[in-house]
């Protein structure tokens, strides 16, 4: 017990016990010299490896969980199969990848990254972290001019090569929307008096979970884009609107009135268990993204997952604009290998790039209109097709603005609007006079 | 010292089952959470998702924890972990130890000052150093067989460089106060022996920290192993981030298993936690912070 | 005896040193010096020098003098209920979970049974990673599928992460729970080097065993007591991981340092505006601290009083130190 150990440490305070030095000086020489070999070991191990530069190309990656890993994977290596060249890949998970891309970009970068379109690649852009790849889009075939525009910079030049998306919607199970006879609403009314209708059902009509900040902006974006139009929300975005204008304030009173058929406590509920109850037909519908509701499905109940585009608020915008997040790649200003680089990029804006992607990773939809869609399950055939009808596509809230704006001043916001409907007025004054302190930078 | 330090061993009171009730219900209590970790990391994502965290089981198995080792890649980043915090913690202790010597021992002249300087620093926000540091870093150049990033930035070094920097306010804090337990006496006997300061340091007073140094080792250890900000901001090679960032490279951009992380904070622990029961006794010694010796 | 010490140490005065000494001494003593300069005071200054400007880390910086500042007090909601959480935060591991920590200690420290596997239990907590904590407080207090749900309320689940009144009373919990087995162990490591002749003579005086505690054993744990004050103070402002593996520290879990994280480490890079928040927490932390240390000082048993350093230049100290060593 303790105090064996207490009497030995009395015993060397008297400082005598000649043994008990000799001892401590011996561990003491043998950790040092483990510590000088613990010293020069990381230089021996870099030291390994190649020297700086080189033939290959090297790509930075967020996508650090199994499936994508592979996903991307099988799509480098068949690109490595045919140019004969090597593909280096720098792996670091999304959320640290994210966190640190300011860093990341005025540091080290590798030739290639993976970023996503829109608001934040133009940043970069504007801000000379990227190279201009206007000379390789001529040659990219399938991709659409909403494409181009989410590719495009705000100087006209393309710097991005989009790869996949994913759109949000409304889901719900068809086994569910069968036994209680519902039809899926197109306009925001129908939307009301079907969760009216659930909760009488014993269903908590819309599941919702707020914990991680960012999954009650596709609420916003929705309820925004049908409300005020794809061209408002944007600029809402960009920072050119008052929050307090009364557009906005009708947004936030259209949600405010639909808030009693969300599920209570949103804020303590992660989106997971939000999507748990869609799955346990606890709740009858959702909104999320496509990648996100089937993970909680058994395999088996899969297929009796289905989604209607998020209904109609104003008939002069209908559902026309689409919020579907598009991921792909960036070439960087820093780049050691931009001739390797940009032949990589020609190879990842082909369809059979998307299609071994989409083969290991279902749970998105190829960008490329010529890529095939014949192994896509129904799901993603939908998906599809609800973006190639878009008139707009929207990025997602924490895309289309500032990082700062959408991290320090809408999550907390939101949140609060979830806890207290009713100061709508307080929270949009308190919104724009922060938007105007961080918009003032630009 | 010689004496029992405790009193007898007791006679069975009444007051001592109550003590010991007391004593295992905090324990309970203490464990009770951990204990229902590890039980979650042993049942299927479905199952505690459709019945909750706290129900019957209906599969126990282990395969969460093959997955989280192999999925996460985990053997390189230990290897990475080891890297940064083995050299960090002995060259922590190291320059502490000295530093709490020269300062407790050697009657220097701004001896106080400098210990508040060092006490203070380790209060310090860690995030409050980042940004600069990140500049320092970009800008300090390194040999390719030191770095390969060429730059102090994304390489051990400046992990390293950090966590001893930040770290030696808090061990000379520690290591002062302790040796200025220990008897001058000793010192004043190698003096006059004619023994260097060297001499008084390495062989006459860091042998009688042993405990302390033990004790803080096994601290220093836990933090710098646990520790993820450091690594996120300097270094921004994947292959290069320490052990916490394998957890990380278990949760999906939006999907995450809890219990498949569950797993891999289990396996993850288990170096900490075997560190500590190696050094216990020592660290109960060692952590005598200089309450009157006797 | 110890008298002569001081006289002799003064006399020696500048010839104590060697050649050699001095190069030892220089070299292993400048290092620390030179890397806490470094790494911690410089970048420390830099940071307030930026606080003062506008940066996003990439473009230019700009000088906006207080505007961070004015923005901050005024203009950021967060702010204050994050510095409310923060004293919380102090008040509750300082009155709770130390004093809770203290009484483990001392009943571990009359040699029960089996002291070795509550020592381990106690401690484990102050092991676990950032990862664990945050899962751990999801599997306990989820709403949905936690387990507290689960046992106390399950027809009407109380939303224990979610309402941001009840969630840093929770998280508060969890942060004790981790501070609990710190403070034990060092306090468990102080009382076992109380001369346990103090406590018989004590009792032999008749005194209760509460009163030797507060009147023998608490007085000799001086020491102890100023590392685990400045550790309670340390761990109560820099308080980071818990509330940010649980929710990112938001709704009702905000507090200065995740602040901080928010506005410099992540995408957001609003280095200025972090800074000044640093700043403050600086302020704070160092107001605490200094108060303290200064405080403990003047009682002569701390570093910065260290009775050794003044005995060679204040021989009057000699006096207290000769009552020291026979007690």
């Amino acid at each position: 017990m303790a105090q064996s150990s207490f009497s030995g440490s009395a015993g060397q305070y008297s400082g005598i016990g000649d043994a008990g030095h000799r001892m401590s000086r011996r561990t003491l020489l043998r950790a040092t010299a483990l510590g000088t070999g613990a010293v020069a070991l990381p230089a021996l191990l870099t030291a390994c490896g190649s020297g700086p530069g080189g033939d290959s190309v090297t790509l930075g990656s967020n996508a650090s969980d199994p499936v994508p890993k592979k996903a991307f994977a099988d799509a480098f290596d068949a690109y490595e199969k045919t140019s004969k060249k090597k593909v280096k890949v720098n792996t670091v998970d999304h959320n640290s990848f994210q966190q640190n891309i300011n860093r990341y970009l005025k540091g080290s970068p590798d030739d290639v990254f993976m970023w996503f379109a829109g608001y934040r690649m133009q940043f970069f852009a504007k801000k000379g972290l990227l190279t201009d790849i206007s000379d390789l889009w001529p040659e990219f075939q399938g991709f659409s001019k909403a494409l181009k525009d989410q590719s495009t910079g705000e100087d006209g030049k393309q710097y991005f090569v989009p790869y996949y998306y994913y759109p949000w919607a409304v889901f719900y199970r068809k086994s569910v929307f069968q036994q209680h006879g519902y039809e899926v609403p197109k306009t925001f009314d129908q939307y009301t008096a079907l969760a009216r209708r659930m909760r009488k059902d014993g269903l908590v009509p819309i599941a919702f979970g707020d914990k991680d900040g960012w999954p009650a902006m596709g609420t916003f974006d929705y309820l925004d884009m049908r409300a005020n139009g794809y061209e408002f929300h944007l600029s809402l975005m960009r920072g050119k609107e008052s929050w307090t204008d009364p557009r906005v304030k009708r947004v936030f009173d259209l949600w405010r009135g639909i808030l009693p058929y969300h599920q209570q406590g949103a804020n303590g509920r992660t989106w997971q268990e939000a999507a748990q109850s869609l799955a346990r037909k606890q709740a009858g519908m959702t909104v999320l993204g496509l990648p996100h509701p089937g993970q909680q499905f058994t395999a088996a109940d899969r297929a009796d997952l289905d989604f209607f585009p998020f209904p109609e608020i104003d008939s002069r915008y209908g559902q026309e604009a689409v919020e579907a997040p598009v991921d792909g790649f960036l070439l960087a200003k820093k780049a050691k290998n931009k001739k390797g680089a940009k032949d990589l990029l020609k190879y990842l804006a082909t369809p059979d790039a998307e299609e071994r992607y989409l083969k290991s990773d279902p749970n998105n939809v190829a960008v490329n209109d010529r890529a095939s869609t014949a192994s896509y399950n129904a799901l993603q055939k939908k998906a599809a097709d609800l973006v190639s009808g878009a008139r707009q596509i929207s990025q997602f809230m924490d895309r289309d603005t500032r990082p700062d704006f959408a991290q320090t001043v809408m999550i907390p916001s939101i949140q609060r609007f979830i806890n207290d409907p009713d100061d709508i007025d307080g929270l949009l004054k308190s919104i724009e006079s922060q938007k105007k302190t961080l918009f003032a930078a630009e | 010292m010689t004496a029992p330090a405790l009193p007898p061993r007791p006679r069975v009171r009444p007051g001592r089952l109550g003590l010991h009730a007391f004593l295992l219900t905090v324990s309970l209590a203490f464990l009770a959470p951990l204990l229902l970790a590890v039980y979650a990391s042993l049942r299927p994502y479905e199952e505690t998702a459709e019945h909750g965290y706290f129900s019957l089981p209906r599969h126990l198995s282990l395969d969460y924890y093959r997955q989280a080792f192999s999925d996460s890649g985990m053997s390189r980043y230990f290897a990475n972990s080891l890297l940064i915090a083995v050299p960090g913690v002995l060259i922590t202790l190291f320059l502490a130890s000295f530093a709490a010597f020269a300062l407790s021992r050697l009657r220097l002249r701004g001896a106080t000052a400098l210990l508040i300087v060092f006490t203070a620093g380790n209060l310090l926000p860690q995030q409050v150093i980042v940004t600069p540091l990140y500049v320092l870093f970009n800008r300090v150049p390194l040999p390719y067989w030191m770095s390969d990033s060429l730059t102090m930035y994304d390489s051990y070094w400046a992990v390293i460089v950090v966590h001893i920097g930040f770290q030696l306010g808090f061990c000379v804090f520690v290591l002062a106060n302790y040796m200025r337990t220990l008897p001058m006496e000793i010192l004043e006997a190698a003096v006059v022996d004619g023994a260097g300061v060297w001499t008084q340091y390495w062989r006459v007073t860091l042998p009688l920290c042993r405990p302390a140094l033990a004790a803080l080792g096994t601290l220093q250890f836990t933090w710098m192993y646990n520790d993820f900000l450091w690594a996120l901001v300097f270094i921004s090679t994947g292959d290069k981030l320490p052990i916490t960032s394998a957890l990380n490279n278990l949760r999906g951009q939006f999907f995450t298993d809890y219990n498949l992380l569950a797993a891999g904070s289990v396996l993850v622990a288990l170096p900490t936690i075997l560190v500590f029961f190696l050094l216990q006794r020592h660290f109960i010694a060692g952590l005598t912070l200089g309450a009157g010796k006797g | 005896m110890p008298s002569a010490i001081p006289r002799r140490a003064r006399r020696r005065g500048p010839r104590r040193f060697t050649r050699r000494d001095l190069l030892v001494t220089g070299v292993l003593l400048g290092l620390p010096i030179l890397l806490d300069l470094a790494v911690i005071w410089g970048p420390t200054l830099a940071s307030v020098g930026l606080s003062f400007t506008s940066w996003d880390g990439i473009g230019d910086i700009e000088w906006v003098g207080g505007r961070n500042y004015h923005d901050l007090f005024t203009d950021y909601p967060p702010f204050w209920p994050a510095a409310r959480n923060n004293l919380l935060w102090l008040a509750f591991l300082g009155l709770i979970a130390t004093p809770f920590g203290l009484l483990l200690a001392v009943l571990l420290d009359r040699g029960v049974r089996f002291s070795r596997f509550y020592q381990s239990t106690l401690y484990m907590p102050v092991v676990l990673s950032l990862a664990i904590v945050g899962f751990i407080a999801q599997l306990i207090l989820s709403r949905d599928q936690g387990a507290l749900n689960a046992v106390l309320a399950r027809d009407n689940p109380v939303d224990w992460l979610g309402d941001p009144d009840l969630n840093i009373w929770m998280i508060l919990l969890a942060a004790g729970w981790r501070h609990t087995g710190y403070v034990m162990i060092l306090y468990l490591a102080g009382l076992k080097s109380v001369d346990p002749s103090l406590k018989e003579a004590a009792a032999i005086d008749g005194a209760g065993a509460r009163q030797t505690f507060f009147r023998v054993v608490l007085p000799t744990l001086r020491p102890v007591n100023v590392i685990v004050g400045v550790i309670t103070v340390i761990e109560a402002l820099r308080a980071f991981d818990i509330v940010y593996a649980v929710n990112q520290g938001r709704n009702g879990l905000e507090l200065l340092s995740v602040l901080v994280t928010d506005n410099i480490i992540g995408e957001a890079a609003r280095i200025g505006f972090g800074s000044a928040i640093a700043v403050v927490l600086l302020v704070v932390s160092l107001g605490f601290i200094v108060a303290y240390l200064v405080q403990e000082m003047r009682q002569g048993k701390v570093p910065g009083g260290d009775r050794e350093t003044r005995r060679g230049k204040v021989p009057g100290k000699a006096q207290e130190k000769g009552e020291e060593e026979r007690r």
